[in-house]
């Protein structure tokens, strides 16, 4: 049966034409789906359990596209509420969406797909053989699983699907595929499998896939053979180029897309202008495999506090490197004698902002830069020693000379105190599938009624 | 000497996941995929992000005039000596590659 998916954009918060938008609902689709994030931004968000966006424009978007879901009549489902999709961010999103529902006087089913792990599930997963490692992968064990602060499963269509059957209005899912809200519902009506897939994978970006990537909003077309594309705002089109360009982005295979329970070979799909804006694709293979899904998890790995200080002294930005590699020796040798600790138990990273603080060793290029940024980053197993740490290195920071004997320099500080706590830093530890004997194993649903 | 993107029509770097970074060049023009895709050698690439060749995966693409490079990152994105978290600077590297 023929399956129309509306996309509003690639992520909510990333906002959408409104227009486009409203003739989305005008041409009466079958679903509305959204993106609520990724592992884009770092491990932070999963990490905390916490979104990266602003509450305020998650709710304000929200709104809109629950005002136009009871215009359309049909399903809103969310993925990856709240940046990461751990369980704290899907009722986070929840209670976004019944404070709206309130104020709106919307009476809503609710349905929440939870798809954080337990640690013991998956240790008792990983003693049993069905986990796997995805290359590279790091080591994992019982002890560093246990260290996790979330760990996450990729859900896939199945699991939307028994949501979408629960008959709800809205559904706010954990961590998903990208593809899966798309793809859950022309696969659940019978809908060709890889074109499902495909057009899941081109639209889940929003516009991006077309010439007008900011503009957002996207339909899709699924049927028997395959997917027609669309995108919705005035003057942007989705060409085959466009389209079939949009497999290469953030993936590093640009014909396969692993899925639970198979995979997408785009290989021989076929690309087809229907006319300027639309383009057909057909030809995408379904490829079924082992029912995997695939975990993220996220650890502490220590709390940091960062210090900035400008040279602009031509001497000393000539001079960048040795100057830091000088005051990191200094440092090392004032925390030993001053605090008494090792130099395992904290790390100082200077990065020279103008030299090579984005690409470090690959870095090939030499200039003449007018200023110099030196960013130093303290890690330490605790906010107050990092903290320490800082306040031991401000004064040098802003007056540690080349030689001994010249004048004390004195350094540019952007702000006071020049020292910033960041709080905890996290970082991914899996990169791994957990095999199912039933894909609802690892992820449970909860419905809610929410009165007007 | 002429650079990369000199003769590409656009040359972009995203991280594949946390643990990937891929880098796609849309050279624009059959002659420019042909230029590239001889001059822009899995030898020459990988050294470029310090990688050993076997860890680099080539794709080229015909129909797209696209060639795509894909490698571990050396550094898990986010880690502490992580130093883009989006791995999006890494292309400027190869579009300043004299050819």
């Amino acid at each position: 049966m023929p399956t129309r998916i509306l996309i509003p954009s690639g992520v909510l918060c990333l906002g959408f034409d409104h227009i486009a938008l409203a003739r989305g609902v005008a041409n009466r689709p079958d679903l509305i789906a959204i993106d609520g994030g990724s592992t884009d931004s770092g491990p932070a968000s999963l990490g905390a359990g916490q979104s990266k966006y602003a509450r305020s424009v998650t709710k304000s978007e929200w709104r809109e596209l629950m005002l136009a879901r009871a215009e359309a009549g049909v399903p809103l489902v969310i993925g990856t509420a709240g940046t990461c999709g751990a369980d704290a961010c899907v009722d986070w999103m929840y209670e976004i969406t019944v404070e709206i529902a309130a104020e709106l006087g919307q009476s809503l089913r609710i349905a929440r797909l939870y798809s954080g792990q337990p640690t013991a599930r998956v240790a008792k997963a990983m003693q049993e053989g069905r986990i796997r490692r995805l290359f590279p992968a790091p080591e994992i064990s019982a002890e560093t699983l246990a260290q996790m602060t979330n760990i996450v499963a990729l859900a896939g269509a199945e699991q939307i699907q028994a949501a979408i059957n629960t008959g709800a209005d809205i559904i706010i899912a954990g961590r998903t595929t990208d593809t899966a809200i798309i793809a859950a519902l022309p696969l659940l009506r019978g809908d060709h499998a890889g074109g499902a897939w495909h057009g899941a994978k081109v639209a889940e970006c929003g516009a991006l896939c077309s010439t007008n990537p900011t503009s957002g909003v996207i339909q899709v077309d699924f049927d028997e053979s395959g997917f027609t594309i669309e995108p919705l705002a005035e003057g942007a089109q989705c060409t085959p180029h466009s389209v079939s360009a949009h497999m290469l982005y953030e993936n590093s295979d640009p014909f396969i897309l692993y899925e639970p329970g198979g995979h997408l070979d785009v290989t021989k799909t076929r690309y087809q202008a229907l006319d300027a804006r639309r383009v057909r694709a057909t030809g995408s293979e379904w490829v079924p495999g082992r029912y995997t899904v695939k975990l993220e998890g996220a650890r502490h790995a220590g709390y940091q506090t960062t210090l900035i200080s400008v040279l602009r002294d031509a001497h000393y930005v000539a001079n960048a490197q040795t100057w830091a590699d000088k005051l990191h020796g200094f440092l090392d040798a004032l925390i030993s004698k001053r605090m008494g600790i090792a130099s395992d138990s904290y790390d100082l990273d200077f990065r020279l902002i103008g030299i090579n603080s984005a690409l470090g060793a690959m870095e090939n290029r030499q200039g003449s830069p007018v200023e110099v940024g030196v960013l130093l980053i303290i890690t330490a197993e605790t906010q107050a020693l990092a903290s320490e740490i800082g306040k031991l290195a401000n004064p040098h920071m802003l007056h540690y000379p080349l030689t001994e004997n010249e004048e004390l320099p004195t350094f540019a500080f952007p702000y006071s105190p020049a020292q910033s706590d960041r709080g905890a830093l996290y970082e991914f530890g899996l990169n791994h599938v957990m095999e199912l004997d039933d894909p609802m194993s690892a992820f449970r649903l909860e419905v809610t009624e929410v009165p007007a | 000497m002429t650079k990369a993107a000199e003769i590409a029509h656009k040359i972009r770097s995203k991280n594949a996941g946390p643990f990937w970074v891929t880098v796609d060049v849309f050279c624009g023009t059959p002659a420019a995929y042909t230029r590239l895709t001889t001059d822009l050698t899995t030898e020459t690439v990988a050294a470029l992000y310090h990688q050993p060749s076997q860890s680099l995966k080539r794709f080229e693409i015909p129909d797209l005039h696209v060639i795509k490079f894909s490698f571990p990152r050396p550094v898990v994105q986010g880690n502490r000596k992580d130093r883009d978290m989006h791995g999006a600077q890494w292309a400027t590297l190869l579009a300043e590659l004299d050819l």
